[in-house]
């Protein structure tokens, strides 16, 4: 066991499954998640005298990982042949979902016990599953919204969207994530 | 009147800011007359904890 200052640097590695399978939900590519991770535990080296013990190793990682991550999505939005175009404008979704008169095209059914699919593994799995299949944009939208937990202020910042962009891109993705829970979770489900 | 569209743009935004009291008293409106809205209300709040807990299931 190797302590550098008040890390155990073998406490590190084994945070690492976990800060990759983080970055992957939220950069979408394994590579970059990678790089991300990477660094994460450099600086979390570099920086260790700011660790308090008091707070969680793995809260403080992400912490870290969190502005990595910020950092690569800014550095891939400067890099225009690294943007890939996904169809974004969303409306094909709200087109299906309501019909002309703004009704539901087919209402939302009752889930049953929701709460307990919580405590079942291979409900997250199709939750992660559901949260890749959103177009690009909507899913970052909502992934740092609900995910690293930021405000809508910092989202626009971020995306350099508006405001109301934003809440636009919110609700597609709370109606594309509802959509495929229902489809491929509550529907079997029963 | 909000239609069905508009009354679940309402109760996604008002996850993300704070909403009026007449947009509150027109999502209230509607819900009593929409199951469907109902549901969806609840499946909402249902995924904003999910995602909250995501972290925690990784």
């Amino acid at each position: 066991m190797s302590t550098v200052g008040a890390i155990d640097i073998d406490a590190l590695q084994d945070h690492r499954s976990y800060l990759l399978r983080y970055a992957i939900l939220q950069l979408r590519d394994p590579h970059l998640a990678d790089d991300a991770v990477q660094e994460t535990l450099v600086a979390a080296i570099e920086s260790r005298d700011r660790f308090s013990a008091q707070s969680s190793l793995r809260t403080w990682l992400v912490g870290i990982l969190k502005h990595k991550i910020l950092d690569m999505l800014r550095k891939r939005a400067r890099e225009p042949e690294l943007v890939i175009p996904d169809g974004e404008d969303g409306n094909d979704l709200l087109d299906t979902l309501f019909n002309k008169n703004g009704h539901w095209s087919e209402a939302p059914r009752t889930w049953e016990n929701p709460e307990q699919s919580m405590e079942n593994a291979h409900f997250w799995e199709i939750f992660e599953q559901c949260n890749q299949r959103m177009p690009l944009n909507t899913a970052r939208a909502f992934m740092m919204r609900e995910f690293m937990e930021m405000s809508t202020e910092e989202i626009c910042q971020e995306l350099t969207i508006s405001a109301t962009n934003c809440w636009v891109l919110l609700h597609r993705a709370r109606l594309a994530l509802r959509e495929c829970l229902d489809l491929n979770w509550f529907g079997n489900a029963r | 009147m909000l239609n069905c569209k508009q009354n679940s743009e309402l109760l996604s935004q008002s996850l993300d800011r704070p909403v009026t009291l007449r947009e509150k008293v027109a999502m209230r409106m509607h819900l009593m007359m929409c199951r469907g809205c109902r549901n969806f209300e609840k499946q909402l709040n249902f995924i904003h904890k999910a995602a909250r807990e995501l972290p925690r299931k990784l």
